[in-house]
Order: structure tokens, then C-alpha cells, then sequence
């Protein structure tokens, strides 16, 4: 390699000052980035691999300082560059595409004035005639039909994904020689994800554009890039081509990730594979052939028959229009086995978990539980039945309340149905801290403490607390860094093979569903569009809609093995 | 890494691998009211103002200690404007009654009528301003047109009103009554958008599938998620209850010049501003000193209950 990379990074680093003295974010970073190649940043939460990005071009939150290394960029220095300088190199040279498409664009200006502007400030174009022609050209690049229209319209009148390629759009105006993408798809649906990344990989490839790709998805980094770098509490535990990062990892940290991907697991699975690696506390593929082995075939638990829900939206003066969120689905689900409702979002997948609740209302239909019609209960029954089906919900920050103890929040359930003395509770939230692998130290303790993982362990305690049948757990690992996801995973099959608990489990993730659920319920548009188990359905779906969804899957295309 | 082509692998001991979501158990527990307290304690500004409304309190409740002189017993005319001597240390008014006696006894005067109004005010305000958040519907829309029509009238104006029908038998309580109902729509506005945000929270919904009554949530998780604010402007409101009680005294509408507070005093030392000014600025002064103390802790709260306030410092 006798030609200059277009990016050195050499031993950077990122320092946040806080109360308790200066954390260091980013520590002895080195990186290179040839032109028209592309990197992968990959890592959890807190692992600085978007400020390391975000130092790039001196956009770092808040009082983070960049505190020793260099950037050279193009053979320029930009540790220590003028602002001036760095507006230059801004934009015109360098472009971003930020995490969040919702608070991106400015709501009060239409997307053109905000495509134009940007236009404007990389000297693009001049004059007013062909600034306005660059921007319905940035438009159209961007993927967006009739664009000289939708210049004219304000971000809330486009989805997320069109969002996106505005911003992506914006971020390729002036022809950067690098373009750097901070989480750009972590928001949308996955199979908007895909066709806005193919989108990107087209663009840059056809203008030789380098991409610095940060994600915390192992499988989408390396469908996407063809060097990895794997960061790890501000340190950058290893990097190399991504084929051979996945398919032989060095690190023990790499070892993990790759085990707890469920977009990879639910690929090795479907080749048959399995990760022998001997860190086999995150290997979901283990997890998934477990399950396989001990599924048993019970009575019928929950039955849902032509279901729907229609809400009316309120209109123009005094009228009002119907929308059907659930439009009649039906379904059943044997006790102690898994259900996946999968769907993106807006397919009514959340409002059925809800109805089965009893949190909404059912417009037609019946839910029968146990043999229990749910409508016709009268409050006591409703109340009975409350102490069988728990939920467990998305956000693992909203679901406790943050002025209640973990101790009161566990036993809330215990205390509202009357169950035991105060000695007898205290002994049972001790049980059910055990069950979810939490100390008891914790129990004094508020939410605002811990971890979102651990977070949503609390929130699963209270879900047991009753000895429920039923456990419905909407997007339940979700919001979680792939570890922790792997690690509430593996808890929640362990609680069911235990308990013989029956799942209900929500999720716009088919990845997760491959390693959970015995049987999927693809829904789309409050329509269940196919239904059957889940080898089934991963192996040969007869629907083009849940095909798409599974070649969404990040890493589906990447081989492994061979 | 020299070139694109080379697998680079940290040596391990670099970044040892830690234990996945472990729990740190080291420090104290903490949530909004405890970061709170533990925030205040560290501000002079809560040492201050907490000192002054103690010492208020404690005059308040007894003035017996600070002064041998029953205010309104030994007024001698021979002592008419005059100025401090031995035992007066503030003076005499013209009625040649001691000055610092009088504001002395004055004090529980004021501090009942702020704290009656603020009970007044926080009890109506939080009981409507909850039911109006949290059941909302219908009787959101009369709970808040009805507030609104009491925001609309200005309260001293309103209290103007109310005391000069109550004429003849104006006291203490009437007085807090009259300021009271007019100034609870802001205490119940801001516990309702308080509550509007936190009622569609997950853990409300996580209550009502365990099957825990709407009734007990509100209690016991909504309110207690939802006072902070209330608390913050609690304290301040209670500065312009004592505030709105002189006004209301020095514009003659107030309470009968028979007692003894500070915006009789204030008033009665209109016609004296000339020849004794002193019998105006002593009264003014303990006024602004026990608002001031009350504004400030009213801040301190505020600003302690605000987690944002808190970091940007």
C-alpha cells in the first residue's frame, strides 16, 4: 500500500470532564480509512464509538475535548484546526448523516429551504435559480419521487425513512470525500433500513465516497463494510476485515458480541451452525437448539378469535373517521410455549398485546383465556385474571416508577392482590430477585440506578411476582445493547422451562424471534399475513411480505462457515 | 495496521473483559427527593433563607421572647414620633407606640395569613388540579373552565371584593379566604400538565395490568411523580400570600386596624412619611426580609428539584 489513506487517526483522545473528575471516552484510538473504502465502527452504548466519530469533525457534546492524538484528514491536521478551517472541511468535504431523523430537520423550515441552505453553505451552487436545482437534484439522488413537490413540504408530512435520505441527501450535497453515518438506521423499520442502505451503498460507491459506519449491529456491519473495527469501553479491541473478524474473532470481547448477535444467531441457525465457543453464557444459538428440545405440546392457553380494534380519529369539525389498528386476527397459543407477534411499526401488533390485557377495549371478537371469554368478565374476574398475565413492556426507563424502590415496585403486584404478610412478601421479592439474577442489595435501591438490562430484570420480577401463566412481553429487549439482550434472553427461556410460563412476545425483530418463539405471527397493516412455526416460517415463508422482512435482517446476506 | 489488510487484536490484559451489567452497589440510594436534599444541603443560599424563615417562625410564635413591651398597652402620646431610646430601639409611631413591638407582634399575623392561603391554595389547587389531569374528559373541560375564570380576575381585586362585604367581621381567616380562592387555578394548572405527562408513562400502564385501582394509582404513583413543581412554587406563593395580606391592609380592605401587622403598620405610617419615615421603613423592611427569605428558598427548591438546573451549575 504505497498511497495515503484518506483518514489517519493516530492514538486519539476524547475526554468528557464531569463531577467526578475527567472521564476519558475515547483512549488511544488509531485508525485508517483509504478512499472509497468502508468502515465499521461497532460497539454498545458508552463503548465511544460515536464520539469518536462526532471528534472527527469536532462535534462532540456538551465539554468533550479532544486531549491528545491527531486526525489527518486528506493531509490535513484537524486536532487543533481553526473553526474556520473545520467549517471548510464540514459539509464540503466531510458530510454526516446524524442518528435521529425525528429531531434532524428543523420542523418550522420546509425540507427545501433546509436542503438549499446546506447547499448554500458548501458554495455548491449560487444564485437562487440553481440552488434550487441542486436541491431538487439532492432530492431525486436521495430516492425521492416528485421532488421539486416535496421541496416545498415540512418534515412532519415525511415518514422516518424519507427523513433519512433527506438527511442523507444533505449529508452527499457537496460530493464529501467522506461521509460519516452515526447509527442512521437504528430508528426505522428493517426493511426500510435495508433499501436506505443499499440507497447509500449506491451513492458512495458510484462517486468513490469513503463511509465511516457507526453501529452497534455486528451482522448489519458487516453486510456493509469491508473493514470492521470493534470498540470496547473507549478502546479498540480489534479490527480487520469484517469476513474474517466474524468468522474467526480473536478477543474475548469479539467472541461475545458475535455470540450475542441475534441477526447472526438466527443465521447460523438457519445454516445449521453453531458458535463451539467457550464463552457459551451469550451464545444464543444455544439458547434456540435448546428450545427445540424440550418442546412440548399442551392445551390451548390463549385463543384469540377475529379480533379487531378500530378507533376512531378525529376529524374536521365534529366528524370522524374509523382507522382499524387490528383488523380480525386470530390466533392461539399452547401453554407453556412462545408466540412472536412480528410486524413493523403500525402493523397493530402492540394494540393486540393491549386488548389481550384488557388495556383496551375489543371492538369485535373474543379473547378467550383459560377458557375465559375476556369481555364478558365483570370486574372481580378481570381482577383474578390480572394475577395470571403479566406484561412486560418496551422501555425499560418508563416501566418502574422512579419514586418507588425496587423492593415496593417488586411487591406491588403482592400488595394490591392481597398475597401473604409483610414477612411472607419480603421473602417472596428475595425469591424473585434470586430469579432474575439481581443481588439483594439492590432492593433499597430506585430506578434511576440501574441499568437498562437490569432495569428490565426488575420489571420481569414483577411480572412473576403473582405466579402468572401468561407473560406478554411487548419489544421487551429491544431497547437493550446486544449483550444485555442476550443475557435477559437466556433469562427469560431459563424462567420458562422453570415455570412453564407461556409467552407472548412482540417484536419488529425477526432475528430475536429465530432464537425465542416456537411459533411467529407475521402481522402487517393489522392483518396477520402469515402464521406458522417459526422453522417453518424461516425456512420456507409463502408470503412475499415476510420474505422481504427476512432478508431485512441485517447479516442475512453474509456467509458463514464455509 | 499498516494497511486495510492486516486483523488487528488488542492485546487482552489492555481492556480486561467485564462482568455484563454488573450491579454497582457503592453508593447511596438516590431518586428525585433525595438528590434534592442532598443538593440543597450543599447551597449557603438554603442556609440562609432557611435561618431567616426559622427566626420568623420563632418570633411568630413567641414574641413574648423578644420584647418585654406589650405592643399596644403602654402607648404614651408624650412619646409620639419619637426616636430610639433605651428599650425602643426602633422608635415610637405617632400614636407613641413602640415600633419594633408592634412588628414584633405582627409577625404572626402575616405568617398565619401566608400559610393559610398556601394550605387554601395548595389543598384546592392539587385535589382539582389531580382529578382535572388524571380523569380528564369532561370534567377536565369544566375543572379548567372553571379555573380559568378564576385566573381571570385579578385576586388582590378579587379580595377587594370579597373583604369589603365582609366588613364587619374581617379576621385572620377571612382575610386568607379571600386571597386563597382566587389563587389556586395556577397551583392547579401546573400539577395538571404535570400529571397529563405523567399519566401515559409505561409504569402506570405496568400498574393497571397488575390490576391496581385507578384511585391508587393517582395516590401512589402518578402524585408523587407530579408534585415537584408544585412544591417549587408552593414556597414563593406563600411569599405573595403575606405580600397580597399588606396590600390588602395598606388599601384599608385588609384587617381592622385593631390587629397588629405589618401592612396596618405600613399603612397607618402613610401620613408620618415626612416627619418620621422611620415608622414607614422598619415595617416595610421586616415585610421585604421575610418574602425575600421565602423567594429564595422557594429557588433553592426549585432549582434543586430540576435535575437540568442542577447539572448545568
Amino acid at each position: 500500500m504505497s498511497e495515503q489513506p484518506l483518514l489517519r487517526i493516530t492514538n486519539l483522545q476524547v475526554e468528557f470532564p464531569t463531577q467526578g473528575g475527567a472521564v476519558r471516552a475515547v483512549d488511544g484510538v488509531n485508525l485508517e480509512l483509504f478512499a472509497g473504502q468502508t468502515l465499521a465502527i461497532v460497539g454498545e452504548s458508552g463503548s465511544g464509538k460515536s464520539t469518536t466519530a462526532h471528534a472527527i469533525v469536532d462535534l462532540l457534546p456538551g465539554a468533550g475535548k479532544v486531549t491528545g492524538g491527531s486526525i489527518l484528514f486528506d493531509g490535513q491536521e484537524l486536532v487543533g484546526a481553526t473553526a474556520a478551517q473545520l467549517e471548510h472541511v464540514r459539509g464540503r468535504q466531510i458530510g454526516f448523516v446524524p442518528q435521529d431523523p425525528m429531531s434532524n430537520l428543523n420542523p418550522v423550515w420546509s425540507v427545501g429551504f433546509q436542503v438549499e441552505e446546506a447547499i448554500r453553505a458548501n458554495g455548491v451552487a449560487t444564485g437562487k435559480q440553481e440552488v434550487r436545482e441542486a436541491a431538487i437534484d439532492v432530492l431525486r439522488k436521495a430516492g425521492l419521487a416528485d421532488a421539486d413537490r416535496r421541496l416545498k413540504q415540512f418534515p412532519h408530512q415525511f415518514s422516518g425513512g424519507m427523513r433519512q435520505r433527506v438527511l442523507i441527501g444533505i449529508g452527499l450535497s457537496a460530493n464529501p470525500k467522506l461521509l460519516i453515518a452515526d447509527e442512521p438506521t437504528s430508528a426505522l423499520d428493517v426493511t426500510v433500513q435495508r433499501t436506505i442502505l443499499d440507497h447509500l451503498d449506491e451513492l458512495t460507491r458510484e462517486k468513490g465516497t469513503s463511509v465511516i459506519l457507526i453501529t452497534h449491529d455486528l451482522g448489519l456491519a458487516a453486510e456493509r463494510a469491508e473493514q470492521l473495527v470493534v470498540m470496547y469501553r473507549g478502546k479498540i479491541v480489534e479490527s480487520g476485515p469484517s469476513r474474517e473478524i466474524l468468522t474467526n474473532p480473536q478477543h474475548p470481547y469479539t467472541k461475545r458480541l458475535v455470540a450475542a448477535a441475534p441477526s447472526l444467531a438466527s443465521r447460523r441457525l438457519t445454516a445449521g451452525l453453531s458458535v463451539s465457543s467457550a464463552d457459551s453464557e451469550f451464545d444464543l444459538t444455544a439458547v434456540a437448539s435448546k428450545r427445540a428440545s424440550q418442546t412440548t405440546v399442551g392445551e390451548v392457553a390463549i385463543s384469540l378469535a377475529d379480533v379487531s380494534k378500530v378507533y376512531s380519529i378525529r376529524g374536521s369539525g365534529f366528524k370522524s373517521t374509523p382507522f382499524t389498528a387490528v383488523d380480525s386476527v386470530s390466533f392461539d397459543i399452547k401453554r407453556g410455549t412462545t408466540m412472536a407477534l412480528v410486524g413493523e411499526s403500525g402493523s397493530g401488533k402492540s394494540t393486540v398485546a393491549k386488548m389481550l390485557l384488557g388495556l383496551e377495549k375489543v371492538t369485535s371478537g373474543s379473547i378467550v383465556i383459560d377458557g375465559q371469554d375476556v369481555s364478558s368478565l365483570n370486574a372481580k374476574e378481570l381482577f383474578a385474571l390480572r394475577g395470571r398475565m403479566q406484561p412486560v413492556f418496551q422501555d425499560p426507563y418508563g416501566s418502574l416508577d422512579p419514586l418507588r424502590n425496587i423492593a415496593n415496585t417488586i411487591a406491588e403486584p403482592l400488595v394490591t392482590h392481597h398475597v401473604g404478610t409483610r414477612a411472607e412478601r419480603t421473602a417472596r421479592v428475595r425469591e424473585l430477585l434470586e430469579q432474575v439474577s439481581l443481588p439483594w442489595s439492590i432492593s433499597s435501591r430506585y430506578p434511576g440506578e440501574l441499568s437498562g438490562g437490569q432495569r428490565q430484570r426488575v420489571a420481569i420480577a414483577r411480572a412473576l411476582a403473582l405466579k402468572p401463566d401468561i407473560v406478554v412481553l411487548d419489544e421487551a429487549v429491544s431497547a437493550l445493547d446486544v449483550l444485555v439482550q442476550a443475557q435477559i434472553l437466556q433469562l427469560l427461556a431459563e424462567l420458562q422451562s422453570e415455570l412453564e410460563l407461556t409467552y407472548l412476545f412482540i417484536t419488529h425483530d425477526l432475528a430475536v424471534v429465530r432464537v425465542i418463539a416456537d411459533e411467529v405471527c407475521v402481522m402487517n397493516k393489522g392483518q396477520i399475513v402469515e402464521a406458522g412455526t417459526t422453522s417453518r416460517i424461516f425456512e420456507s415463508p409463502t408470503q412475499e411480505y415476510t420474505q422481504n422482512l427476512l432478508d431485512a435482517i441485517p447479516g442475512a446476506n453474509i456467509r458463514l462457515g464455509a | 495496521m499498516a494497511n486495510k489488510q492486516t486483523h488487528f487484536v488488542a492485546p487482552e490484559n489492555e481492556t480486561p473483559l467485564m462482568a455484563v451489567d454488573s450491579v454497582t452497589g457503592d453508593s447511596q440510594p438516590s431518586n428525585l427527593w433525595l438528590d434534592a436534599w442532598r443538593d440543597m444541603r450543599r447551597r449557603p443560599m438554603f442556609y440562609i433563607s432557611g435561618a431567616l424563615i426559622l427566626l420568623v417562625i420563632f418570633v411568630a410564635l413567641f414574641p413574648g421572647v423578644f420584647t418585654a413591651e406589650p405592643p399596644n398597652d403602654k402607648c404614651y402620646l408624650s412619646n409620639s414620633n419619637a426616636g430610639p431610646m433605651w428599650g425602643h430601639p426602633l422608635g415610637f409611631t405617632r400614636q407613641g407606640c413602640d415600633i419594633f413591638a408592634r412588628i414584633v407582634y405582627g409577625t404572626s399575623t402575616s405568617l398565619t395569613v401566608g400559610i393559610l392561603v398556601t394550605i387554601l391554595t395548595m389543598g384546592v389547587g392539587i385535589v382539582l388540579g389531580a382529578i382535572a389531569g388524571f380523569y380528564g374528559k369532561w370534567i377536565d373541560a369544566v375543572l379548567s373552565r372553571v379555573g380559568d375564570i378564576f385566573f381571570a380576575i385579578p385576586y388582590i381585586l378579587a379580595a377587594v371584593v370579597v373583604m369589603s362585604v365582609f366588613s364587619h367581621n374581617r379576621n385572620v381567616v377571612v382575610i386568607a379566604l379571600a386571597i386563597g380562592i382566587f389563587a389556586w387555578p395556577s397551583t392547579a394548572r401546573v400539577l395538571r400538565a404535570e400529571i397529563l405527562r405523567v399519566k401515559n408513562s409505561d409504569f402506570v400502564m405496568a400498574s393497571t395490568a397488575i390490576g391496581v385501582s385507578r384511585s391508587r394509582i393517582l395516590w401512589r404513583h402518578v402524585l408523587p411523580n407530579s408534585i415537584a413543581p408544585v412544591i417549587a412554587i408552593t414556597t414563593m406563593s406563600l411569599a405573595g400570600a403575606i405580600v397580597a395580606e399588606a396590600t390588602l391592609s395598606f388599601l384599608g380592605v385588609g384587617l381592622p386596624s385593631s390587629f397588629m401587622s405589618w401592612g396596618n403598620d405600613i399603612s397607618q405610617a402613610q401620613s408620618d412619611i415626612r416627619t418620621n419615615p422611620m415608622t414607614l421603613i422598619w415595617p416595610s423592611l421586616a415585610l421585604s426580609i421575610t418574602v425575600l427569605a421565602f423567594i429564595m428558598m422557594g429557588e433553592v427548591i426549585r432549582e434543586a428539584l430540576d435535575p437540568k438546573a442542577r447539572a448545568s451549575r
